[in-house]
């Protein structure tokens, strides 16, 4: 099991989730750093994230699309603050509209990610911090829920199949 | 604040606290407790109830500043007023708090969803 704990914070609108992975630190890192192993994992297999662009350094920002089952497109942008390789990495996260860049007047959430050394593996600590529940209602609705149950499902099986 | 411990049970999205929360009033909620102020009056009135009075005799502001921060999360409904002779109780409404906790839920569910296909690939990995 990769998450070991959540907190959700309904005051402060933040959310924290810490995971253990079986790998080096250098290793997680890179499944932020490298834009072809983020697509497959940023959204579920139903909606899955497309990067067009990704500046993997302080300032820089990355462009991408998720795609629905019905081939529905929704876009999205970050902008990296913090990078320290590989052990943090701060970015705002916003919505694009169809041209894929970011819709004015529409905040962006923050992302705060801490990734350490521990026994046998690595942690990594993602906190998100909303602004309102109507961008929250926004970022939802790019398509990142609706293939969920169906995303954790799959890899359960996964799972299972690999342990048989 | 709540914590979970994630167990390996399969987790179920549910689309009705989304669709519930989609809505002026839940944004409202967020408005309200985006400020520290208002946070703190929150907390403090969630078990007892307290004056308008009382209240504003803790904080370094005008009886209608703090006043003002009450009608802000009467809006939200996060609090309700009621009135004692000539002091005006307000007390905690926690049930609307739980509905601002949902749409978190909501996102916890999207990133254990991400923890697990980051395993996935970190896995192949290991393997290979």
């Amino acid at each position: 099991m990769s998450v070991i704990s959540t907190v959700k914070d309904p005051k402060a609108l933040k959310l924290t989730v810490v995971a253990q992975f079986e790998a080096s630190p250098d290793q997680v890192w890179a499944v932020w750093e490298d834009p072809r192993q983020l697509e497959r994992w940023w959204g579920p297999p139903t909606y899955p994230a497309t990067f067009t662009r990704h500046d993997f350094e302080v300032g820089g920002e990355s462009r991408y699309y998720m795609t629905g089952p019905d081939g529905d497109t929704s876009r999205g942008w970050w902008r990296m603050f913090v990078i320290e390789e590989p052990r943090r990495l701060e970015f705002a996260n916003g919505l694009a509209g169809d041209d894929g860049e970011p819709v004015p007047g529409v905040d962006p959430m923050a992302a705060h990610v801490t990734i350490e050394p521990m026994d046998g593996g690595t942690r990594m600590t993602a906190e998100s911090t909303f602004v309102d529940v109507a961008q929250m209602d926004k970022m939802l609705a790019m398509g990142m829920a609706e293939g969920m149950t169906q995303a954790v499902n799959q890899i359960d099986d996964l799972v299972a199949a690999a342990r048989t | 604040m709540s914590t979970c411990i994630v167990s390996g049970d399969t987790i179920l999205y549910n689309h009705m606290v989304v669709h519930q929360l989609a809505d002026p009033e839940a944004d409202r909620v967020f408005r309200a407790l985006a400020d520290a102020t208002r946070r703190d009056i929150f907390e403090r009135v969630i078990q007892d109830g307290l004056s308008v009075s009382t209240l504003a005799s803790d904080y370094e502001m005008s009886f209608a500043a703090v006043q003002k921060h009450v009608s802000v999360l009467e809006r939200a409904a996060l609090v309700t007023k009621e009135r004692h002779g000539r002091e005006q109780i307000v007390r905690g409404n926690l049930s609307t708090l739980r509905q601002a906790a949902a749409l978190l839920q909501a996102f916890e569910e999207i990133w254990i969803g991400r923890a697990k296909r980051i395993a996935e690939i970190l896995g192949e990995k290991g393997s290979a």
